[in-house]
C-alpha cells in the first residue's frame, strides 16, 4: 500500500508539499518572534523616564491638573500592576487594537492603514528595480574579461557605499531642482515614484550584484554551462537559461536582509521626498514621542519583516530543490 | 577544450585577482583613511580656517580658491568644517562598532560555549533583535533614551550588534572543537585562558574584515541619524548634520550638501576596498 501511493505520487506535488510543511514551521517560529518583540517593545518603552500620562496628555506643554491626570492613569490602565498592562496589551494586540496615537489623536491602526500602502509601494518598486539593475549589469558583463569586470566590480562598489540619504538629495538637485523631470516631492503620481526608488534601489543593486556577480563567474565555468554551448545555444540564452538559475541563489539569499535595508533606507527617503508612508510616521512619531505610534509601527515593521524573510526562504528552497532534500 | 577547462581548474588565484580592484585602489584607500586619522587628531595640519567662524558676507560662496569646496549658509568655510568633523564622524564609527562588538563577543561567547539550551536561547534573542531593521532599531533607542551624540553611538552599536552577534556565534562554533583548543585543554589551562588566548583570537580572525567595513557601515548609519536631526547638535561640525543643513538650500546651492556626503562615501568605500584587501591577504596566507 505504501510503496504504491509513492510510486503514484507526483514529484512536484511532493515538494509542494514540503513546501507548505515548512512554510508552516516558519509561519509558527514567526509567531512567536512577534511575542517576543511586542514584549521586548513593550518593557523598553516602560523604562523610559517620565510619565507616559504626561505624554498622554499633552506632552511637555500641558499643564493638566491632577484629577485629569489621575483620570487618564485609571483610563489608559496605568494604575494597575505591570503585569496586569502586560497582559491587557497583549490581549488589545491579539484583537488588532495597537491603542491611540497620542499626537495625531487618532487610533494607529488607521494611521496604519493610510500610510502603509505608500512605504509598501516603495519598497517593491525599489526592490524590483534593483534586481533589474542587477541582472542587466552581471550577467551582460559577468565572465568578459578584466577590463569589463574591473568597471563594472569597481561601479558596483561604488554604488554599494552610496548612502540613500545623500544619494536621495543628490538625484532631488540633479533631475528635480535642476532638470524639473520629475516632482521633488510628494506621493500621488507614478512620476513622485521614481526618483525615491532609484534612491533605495542603487545602493540594494551594488550590494546585490556584488554576489551574483561571483556566483556567475564561477557558475559560469561549471560544466553543464560547457555542455550547453556545445548543444548550440547561444551565449545569451546559455546565461539566462542555465547559468543564472544557479548564480542567483546568493543573491536571493541576500534579498531577506536588503528588505530590512529597504525600510531603514524608506525611512529617510520618505523623509527627503516628502512622501507619505509608515517610514516618515515613524520618524515624526520619534521626535514627538509618540509611543503608541512608535511601538505601532515597529510591530508592524517587524511583522512585514519576519514575512518577507520567510518568503525569501521558500524562494529559495523553490529555486534550489537540493536545500529542500537538505532540509528534509 | 580539456586543456582550456583544466587550465582554469588549476589557476583559481588568477580568477580571485581580477575579481577585485586593483591593488591601487586599496592603497589608495589606506592613504585616504590614514589622511582621515591624522585630520582627526591634528585638523590644523590641513586647514587653519575656523569651521565656527561665522562671516555673514561670504554665505553661499560656491568652491573657490579661497574656499576650496565653498561656504555655507552662515559663510562657514565647508572644507574646514568636513576636516574637523572627521573627529567626531570617525569617533562615533569607532565607538558604535565597539559597542555592537561588545554586544556580539558577549552574546556569541554565550552562545558557543554556555552548552545547547542557552545557544538556544541566544539564537532565540538575536532572531527577535533581527525583526527589526537596523534603523528601526535605532529610532526605538532614540524614542526611549532621547537624541543627542551619546545615544547616537549606542543606538547604532545596538542596531548592527544582532549581525555582527551571529558572525561570532557562528565562529565561536567552529573554533570551539579545532584541535588546539583540545591540545589546550589537556595541557590543563583554565577556561578564562583558553577563551582569551585560543578561542577569542582565533574565532575574531575573520571578523577583521568585517570589523574595517562595519566602521564606514557606522559611520553611515550615525549620519543618517544626524541628518534626520536626531544626532548631534547643529553647529557641531559632523557631516551628517552639515548634509542636514544644507538641505534646506540643495535648489541653489548645491555645495552644502554634496560635498559632506562626498566624504561620507569615501569613507565607506575606503573602509570596504581596505576590508576586502585584509581579507584576500589573510585568504592568501590560510592554506
Amino acid at each position: 500500500m505504501t510503496s504504491t501511493t509513492l510510486a503514484v505520487t507526483d514529484p512536484r506535488r511532493e515538494r509542494l508539499a514540503a513546501l507548505g510543511r515548512r512554510a508552516g514551521i516558519r509561519l509558527a517560529g514567526g509567531v512567536l518572534v512577534l511575542w517576543a518583540v511586542a514584549t521586548l517593545t513593550f518593557f523598553a518603552l516602560r523604562l523610559m523616564p517620565g510619565d507616559p500620562v504626561l505624554a498622554i496628555l499633552g506632552g511637555t506643554t500641558g499643564n493638566p491638573s491632577p484629577e485629569a491626570i489621575e483620570a487618564a492613569r485609571q483610563e489608559f490602565g496605568l494604575d494597575k500592576p505591570l503585569a496586569v498592562q502586560y497582559v491587557l496589551y497583549l490581549g488589545r494586540l491579539l484583537q488588532g487594537d495597537l491603542g491611540m496615537s497620542y499626537s495625531q489623536h487618532l487610533p494607529v491602526t488607521r494611521v496604519l492603514a493610510e500610510q502603509g500602502g505608500a512605504t509598501f509601494e516603495l519598497t517593491v518598486a525599489a526592490l524590483v528595480l534593483a534586481w533589474l539593475l542587477v541582472l542587466l549589469l552581471t550577467v551582460v558583463t559577468a565572465g568578459r574579461g578584466r577590463l569589463i569586470g574591473g568597471v563594472a566590480s569597481l561601479l558596483e562598489t561604488v554604488s554599494a557605499s552610496l548612502p540613500h540619504f545623500w544619494l536621495g538629495v543628490v538625484l532631488l538637485a540633479v533631475f528635480a531642482f535642476g532638470l524639473r523631470w520629475f516632482p521633488p516631492a510628494g506621493s500621488d503620481s507614478l512620476a513622485s515614484l521614481v526618483l525615491p526608488a532609484f534612491s533605495l534601489a542603487i545602493p540594494l543593486a551594488g550590494f546585490i550584484a556584488q554576489v551574483t556577480r561571483e556566483s556567475l563567474e564561477l557558475t559560469l565555468e561549471q560544466p553543464f554551462v560547457l555542455t550547453a554551448r556545445t548543444r548550440g545555444l547561444s551565449d545569451l540564452a546559455v546565461r539566462f537559461k542555465h547559468a543564472l538559475r544557479h548564480a542567483l541563489l546568493p543573491g536571493v539569499a541576500l534579498s531577506g536582509w536588503a528588505i530590512g535595508a529597504l525600510i531603514s533606507g524608506a525611512v529617510v527617503c520618505e523623509v527627503i521626498f516628502s512622501r507619505k508612508g509608515i517610514g516618515r510616521q515613524l520618524y515624526q512619531a520619534v521626535q514627538l514621542q509618540d509611543l503608541p505610534l512608535v511601538i505601532g509601527i515597529s510591530l508592524v515593521v517587524a511583522a512585514g519583516y519576519v514575512l518577507a524573510n520567510i518568503l525569501v526562504d521558500l524562494l529559495y528552497q523553490w529555486i534550489d530543490p537540493r536545500q529542500q532534500e537538505a532540509a528534509a | 577544450m580539456t586543456d582550456l577547462t583544466l587550465g582554469r581548474a588549476l589557476t583559481p588565484v588568477r580568477r580571485q585577482r581580477h575579481l577585485s580592484l586593483p591593488p591601487l585602489g586599496a592603497s589608495l584607500s589606506i592613504l585616504f583613511l590614514l589622511a582621515l586619522v591624522l585630520a582627526a587628531v591634528l585638523p590644523g595640519l590641513f586647514t587653519r580656517i575656523d569651521p565656527l567662524a561665522i562671516v555673514p558676507r561670504e554665505a553661499f560662496q560656491p568652491p573657490s580658491w579661497a574656499h576650496w569646496l565653498g561656504t555655507d549658509q552662515s559663510g562657514r568655510d565647508i572644507f574646514a568644517r568636513i576636516i574637523h568633523g572627521a573627529r567626531q564622524s570617525l569617533l562615533i564609527g569607532v565607538a558604535a562598532t565597539a559597542i555592537s562588538m561588545a554586544i556580539a563577543i558577549a552574546l556569541g561567547l554565550l552562545g558557543g560555549l554556555g552548552g545547547a539550551r542557552v545557544d538556544r536561547a541566544v539564537g532565540w534573542l538575536l532572531e527577535v533583535l533581527f525583526a527589526f531593521p537596523s534603523l528601526v532599531l535605532a529610532l526605538l533607542f532614540v524614542a526611549v533614551f532621547g537624541s543627542g551624540v551619546g545615544p547616537l553611538i549606542v543606538a547604532t552599536g545596538l542596531g548592527g550588534a544582532p549581525g555582527y552577534a551571529r558572525m561570532v556565534r557562528g565562529q565561536v562554533l567552529a573554533v570551539r572543537n579545532a584541535g588546539y583548543i583540545e591540545a589546550a585543554r589537556a595541557l590543563g589551562h583554565p577556561t578564562s585562558r583558553i577563551v582569551l588566548r585560543q578561542l577569542l583570537p582565533n574565532a575574531m580572525r575573520p571578523l577583521v574584515v568585517t570589523l574595517t567595513m562595519g566602521v564606514g557601515q557606522a559611520i553611515v548609519w550615525a549620519s543618517a541619524l544626524s541628518f534626520l536631526g536626531l544626532g548631534a547638535r547643529p553647529p557641531a561640525p559632523e557631516w551628517g548634520t552639515m548634509l542636514s543643513m544644507g538641505r534646506d538650500f540643495i535648489a541653489n546651492a548645491w555645495w552644502l550638501t554634496f560635498f559632506p556626503g562626498l566624504f561620507i562615501v569615501l569613507t565607506t568605500l575606503a573602509t570596504t576596498v581596505t576590508g576586502r584587501y585584509i581579507q584576500q591577504r589573510l585568504e592568501g596566507r590560510l592554506p
